[in-house]
């Protein structure tokens, strides 16, 4: 990511335009029309809090899953994949290298939720092979934030 | 008991630095936002953190050679050489020492009879009148000034050599100025070094922070001063390594071996853990040091602009992370304004006269912060300077 201001945008995407252009020295008209271009052209899909769910008492069950499939003559991975990904339950979806073909990230409200997508959407879904489902513990670190409890001892306040 | 007589009258006559003054009144207060440190605003960069970690799991705890670890000597030959463009023996040209400071101690002591003259350019780092004077040398102060953008005139240094004259500190980019040296006004200076027989100490510990498109040059690089230059380096800005203490010299073999004999018996090697760290960086570091630097350059153009904007004139500065804004037209002076702007404001910035009398009308303020504490500190210092 070479563009500070996308850059920018990554970890402080609720600045204001006045904001983003200050910290970077650009004008404001600049900014809100760099922006509102890369939200046309759908370099920017959108903006979102990265949260810390541990700290809400969320009952969200994420789940890893390894997807098996059967690529297409001519589609390749892409029509199956785009199947997959458009269910409300995926909230990411990658071909990746390696012992399986998809890897999604499932949402639920319980684990019900979970199993029932798994075994009554994703499974049946023709092309697809097989699933190795995971479970999230915990998380360490989400979108480049580390999840810290304890923050070390600060600088001194005026030094040499 | 009596004391006053128990210290020694080179130590006793060394004034109390001022910046220790401001930083015990800044301590009593809560909620000051502080543009009064000298130290980059991030952590060392996981990798480095990481190497360091495992050199201790794997029980790497020894001494090291006297001059430190041979395989870090290499990485920094390299480095200097790739950076600088000026070559130095890994085995014999280069010691690694517990910080720049150490590396200034040690090669003062190691060249200064008593009475020798040392010219230095002030606004300077708080250290080298004080290194001076312990090593019983005489420090000569040449005032760098804010229309030359605070570089050294090779004019005002020829005005100060006397037969005495024995050595020239230069730290470009320089703390607390952030000036850099254009290079002409370098060769100039080369020259009277060379005329005058002087050696050169370059402290180029802010090298790789400048953000103007000009190459960094060391006076060490120019022709005929690698002989005559002892150029100190560290870790501490670059990779945001101040906690690790671990810097380097590299000269001549005869001037490293004068300086390690002094570092083998006060300090003996510099810690392993710390070299460690910095061989890392050095390897792997130069990723995580552009990203830093881009976000300093961020930072540097929007505190100049809103300083500006304020009414308090402010130079962009090439290099380093700190701005030197012009307080004279509020009528105070650097303390005075420093002290109502953190009693009536809750802003932390240094006064200019802590580095040299040539200091006084400017703040030094430090933007190795984050964006929001800058912003609310140019909002309150706006408001403060509207009051006077």
């Amino acid at each position: 990511m070479n563009d500070p201001l996308l850059t920018l945008l990554q970890t402080k995407a609720r600045y204001t335009n006045e904001e983003l252009a200050e910290a970077l020295c650009l004008s404001t008209e600049e900014v809100s029309q760099r922006i509102s271009d890369w939200e046309q052209d759908g370099t920017i899909l959108g903006y979102q809090a990265v949260i810390d769910e541990g700290n809400i008492n969320s009952s969200v069950v994420t789940a890893f899953i390894e997807v098996k499939v059967t690529p297409e003559r001519g589609g390749g991975f892409d029509r199956l994949a785009m199947r997959v990904a458009r269910f409300d339950q995926v909230v990411s979806c990658y071909l990746a290298s390696g012992g399986y073909d998809l890897m999604i990230v499932v949402e639920g409200a319980n684990l019900r939720d979970v199993a029932s997508f798994v075994s009554e959407k994703l499974s049946s879904l023709d092309g697809v092979i097989s699933t190795a489902t995971h479970f999230r513990l915990k998380a360490y670190k989400e979108k480049g934030f580390i999840f810290e409890s304890d923050t070390p001892e600060g600088r001194l306040p005026v030094a040499p | 008991m009596d004391y006053s007589d128990k210290i020694s009258h080179q130590v006793a006559g060394i004034p109390r630095s001022g910046i220790r003054d401001f930083f015990e009144l800044v301590q009593g207060r809560d909620d000051v936002i502080s543009l009064g440190v000298g130290e980059p605003d991030f952590a060392t960069p996981w990798h480095i953190r990481e190497a360091a970690i495992y050199s201790l799991e794997k029980g790497q705890t020894s001494y090291t050679s006297n001059l430190g670890l041979l395989s870090l000597r290499k990485a920094i030959s390299d480095y200097v050489s790739d950076f600088f463009n000026v070559d130095y023996k890994a085995d014999t040209d280069v010691l690694v020492t517990v910080g720049v400071s150490e590396a200034i101690d040690l090669a003062l002591r190691a060249l200064l009879n008593p009475g020798d003259e040392v010219i230095y350019h002030s606004p300077c780092y708080v250290s080298y009148l004080p290194s001076i004077a312990l090593a019983y040398g005489v420090p000569v102060n040449v005032s760098t000034k804010k229309e030359d953008g605070f570089a050294l005139k090779a004019d005002m240094l020829e005005a100060a050599i006397t037969p005495k004259t024995r050595v020239l500190m230069l730290n470009f980019p320089t703390n607390p100025t952030g000036a850099v040296m254009p290079t002409d006004e370098l060769k100039k200076i080369a020259a009277l070094c060379i005329k005058h027989d002087l050696i050169v100490l370059t402290d180029e510990i802010y090298c790789e922070l400048r953000y103007d498109d000009e190459k960094h040059v060391s006076i060490a690089s120019l022709p005929d001063m690698r002989e005559r230059t002892i150029l100190l380096h560290g870790f501490s800005k670059a990779f945001a390594m101040t906690g690790f203490r671990l810097g380097y010299a590299c000269a001549p073999e005869p001037l490293i071996e004068a300086m390690m004999k002094i570092h083998q018996y006060a300090m003996l090697c510099a810690p392993i853990t710390s070299q460690a760290a910095a061989l890392e960086a050095l390897q792997n570091g130069e990723a995580a040091m552009l990203k830093m630097r881009e976000s300093y350059h961020q930072r540097r153009d929007f505190l100049v602009n809103r300083l500006n904007e304020i009414g308090l004139e402010c130079h962009s500065p090439g290099g380093a992370f700190y701005v030197f804004p012009d307080i004279s037209k509020t009528g105070l002076t650097s303390q005075e304004f420093a002290m109502k702007l953190l009693e009536s404001e809750d802003v932390a910035a240094v006064p200019g006269d802590a580095f040299g009398e040539a200091g006084q009308g400017f703040l030094r303020c430090c933007y190795a912060t984050s964006f929001e504490e800058l912003k609310t500190a140019m909002l309150r210092m706006e408001r403060f300077v509207k009051t006077l």
